[in-house]
Order: C-alpha cells, then sequence, then structure tokens
C-alpha cells in the first residue's frame, strides 16, 4: 500500500527460505498478572483466553460504556522482544540491532567488523530484507553463521522473525549477534527485538542532517557510527556539522567515524564491542 | 509506514475487548501516540479508513491524542518539552539523555455498547 517504502500490512516471512508457519509453533501462556481494584478486591488471571480480557467500565449513557483500556499497541511485540533479551541475558551473548538507511554500508560494516573481530570474539549475524539473500551471501564469506529473514513486504524486522531464526543457530557458541535490520530509518525505530545494543549507521554520502530530519531512530540509538569516512572529502561532509546535529538528536549516543573498506576507525570500534560484550555478560 | 499493521493490532484490540464486554459495536476510539514513537498519526488514520469495513469499529470515530516529547534535565530537576526533537534545556542548554514521555502507542478507551 504504501509508495515510498514498498510495506504492506505484516505478511508471510521466510526464514531461510523456509516460509514460517504460525500455526506450526506453539506459544508459552502469557504471564498471569494481578490487578487491584477500586472496591479493594485483588484479581489475578492471564489472558490466555478473551473472556480474562478486561476494562474498567464507566456509564456513557444509552446503553454505551466506555472502557479505559491503556494498552501498549505494540504489547505483542514487546513481549517477544522480552523473551529474546532474556535469552540473551542467560547465555551472556551480547545482540546489536544494526540499523540505517538503504546503502549506508550496514552490510559492508559488518562484513569487516566480523573479520577484524576473528579470534577475539564469536559472531553471527541476522540479515533481514525484503527480498533476496545477496547480504546474507555476501556475509557469510567472512566465515561466520548467518541467517537470512525475507520479510516480503515489511519495512523493518519484528521480534518474532528475530526468534524464529535464533532457533537456527547454536547460541552458546556466540559471544556477539549483528541483527542487520531492514534498511529503513523509519520504522525499524519502533520494533524492539530485545537487542541489548542499538547501533544506528550514518554515512558521509547522506550529508548532515539525518539525525534532525529522523528523530525518534536517532534517539533510540546506543552508538552511531559514521560510515564512509574515506568519502568524506569527495562527498563535502561537514564533519562538524555532522557532529553537533548528532549531539542534539542523540544525546546519549557514543560516535565512531570509520571507513571499513580503508580501515580506519576499526581498531576503536572493534574494541568497543569487546568490552560492550563483557560488559553484557557480566 | 508500519502504520497498517500497528492499525490493525490496535483493532484487533478494541474488538477484544469490545465482545468482552458483551457489547458488538465500537462508537469511538481513543489512541494515544508520542511524538518520538516513529509512527504518523496522519498514516494511522488512513490505515483505519482502510480497515475498519467489517469490524465492530465500522462506523466509530477515530481519535488520536498526540503525546508531546518530555525530558528530565537532571541539573535543574525539571521536565521540559522538546518542541524540536532535539534535547536541550532550555533553562541550562544542557542535553538531557532521559526522555520521560513522547514513545507512547496506545490504545486509551473506547466507548461501545
Amino acid at each position: 500500500m504504501c509508495q515510498e517504502c514498498g510495506c504492506s500490512r505484516p505478511g508471510p516471512f521466510a526464514v531461510d527460505n523456509c516460509p514460517y508457519d504460525p500455526t506450526a509453533h506453539a506459544h508459552g501462556p502469557i504471564e498471569s498478572h494481578t490487578h487491584f481494584l477500586p472496591d479493594g478486591s485483588v484479581v489475578t488471571h492471564s489472558h490466555g483466553d478473551e473472556a480474562a480480557s478486561h476494562g474498567h467500565y464507566h456509564d456513557a449513557g444509552a446503553g454505551r460504556q466506555v472502557l479505559q483500556v491503556g494498552a501498549n499497541i505494540l504489547s505483542g511485540n514487546n513481549r517477544l522482544a522480552e523473551q529474546n533479551r532474556g535469552a540473551f541475558k542467560a547465555l551472556k551473548l551480547l545482540a546489536a540491532n544494526v540499523l540505517s538507511s538503504p546503502g549506508s554500508g550496514k552490510t559492508t560494516l559488518l562484513q569487516q567488523t566480523i573479520v577484524a573481530l576473528a579470534g577475539r570474539l564469536r559472531t553471527a549475524v541476522v540479515v533481514g530484507d525484503l527480498a533476496t539473500d545477496n547480504d546474507a551471501a555476501r556475509l557469510r564469506k567472512a566465515g561466520v553463521p548467518v541467517v537470512q529473514i525475507t520479510t516480503g513486504t515489511l519495512c523493518h524486522l519484528e521480534a518474532n522473525m528475530v526468534a524464529q531464526a535464533l532457533e537456527r543457530l547454536d547460541l552458546r557458541a556466540l559471544d556477539l549477534l549483528f541483527i542487520e535490520n531492514v534498511g529503513n530509518l523509519v520504522c525499524p525505530a519502533s520494533f524492539d527485538l530485545g537487542e541489548g545494543l542499538r547501533i544506528v549507521l550514518h554515512s558521509v554520502t547522506e550529508g548532515e542532517d539525518k539525525p534532525l530530519k529522523y528523530p525518534p531512530m536517532y534517539q533510540s540509538a546506543d552508538v552511531v557510527v559514521i560510515t564512509k569516512m574515506d568519502m568524506a572529502g569527495p562527498a563535502g561532509f561537514v564533519r562538524e556539522l555532522a557532529l553537533k546535529n548528532l549531539r542534539q538528536a542523540s544525546p546519549k549516543a557514543k560516535v565512531f567515524e570509520v571507513s571499513a573498506r580503508a580501515g580506519t576507525g576499526m581498531a576503536a570500534w572493534c574494541d568497543y564491542l569487546v568490552a560492550a560484550r563483557a560488559a553484557a555478560g557480566r | 509506514m508500519h502504520e497498517f499493521g500497528i492499525m490493525e493490532s490496535a483493532l484487533q484490540t478494541a474488538a477484544q475487548q469490545t465482545r468482552a464486554a458483551g457489547a458488538t459495536s465500537i462508537h469511538w476510539l481513543k489512541l494515544r501516540v508520542g511524538r518520538l514513537s516513529g509512527v504518523d498519526p496522519e498514516a494511522l488514520r488512513f490505515a483505519f479508513d482502510a480497515l475498519r469495513t467489517g469490524s465492530p469499529a465500522e462506523t466509530a470515530r477515530l481519535d488520536i491524542e498526540e503525546v508531546p516529547a518530555v525530558c528530565w534535565c537532571q541539573d535543574c530537576a525539571g521536565e521540559f518539552e522538546t518542541a524540536d526533537l532535539t534535547y536541550q534545556c532550555p533553562r541550562c542548554h544542557r542535553s538531557s539523555c532521559e526522555l520521560r514521555r513522547g514513545r507512547e502507542l496506545e490504545l486509551a478507551s473506547l466507548e461501545i455498547s
């Protein structure tokens, strides 16, 4: 339906070309929880069946009633993201959600990072695209396990897709899992995947004002990596202005400036990932 | 443009709540959408119009309350609204990392019968 980014309602997706069948997957019961009602009574229940759903009722006249719901619309995704997060934590595995617009160098940065981290961290990649497994094929050449999620028409990864992909990886044999999201600076910002680290890439060819144009994405970043620094001159990239904009839109993010092709900045970037993995394992 | 799936899930929750209360139709529903939720209210309205047919919300009115982005400034010990979505405190001009409101995306309430 959307002409800009090509996405539509969440539809079927595939993991390594195997279509995901939701009916074949059993979901655990949703946690039970307790409410303290205004009349002093206490109700504990789960939302396993619809009859247990509830609101707080007030008369609205003419046989109508107003329900105060207060339900997070993304609660389904968030619940699965928390399950992923719990699994990562138990395994002392750092999961990094890698986000950027298309073409800003996610795959190249990951290829070079994986090679540079060899012998220091055991890595794997889950990569999301609307179609093709081209990125997975490129990443496999770096010699690590790679799982491709093809989202069909969906413009972002969701937590359940990542959960399915995790079943294809030996998580115990990993220290760092990169989740390369669909190239898009808008939609993926809203979807928690359970990651411990959110990395946003900003290539010098994109100019300086992307952080101001896409605030939700940059606000959510733990780390911003400025990529393609070897092309900063030809692209007319004004570094100071970009850093100023980044500090405004993303005050908490740590910033790295790298060129994956030329190798500049890669040592500091890799040292940071090793330290972040060590902190996650504590 | 992920608003289609988000509206679909809001309508599912609304329909469940309606059925659970023994009602059949929704007269209005209200969503709360934070300015940093990454969701565009106009795209939500477009999705609502496309998805309402055949649902209990077929004739319902959609209200969207936009929630401003509000940060906490530690130095001033006070909140401030980030009008331009940068995080500089208007009093001391320091940047705040603590976002208190603005990521909301919720089905707030609905009227049913």
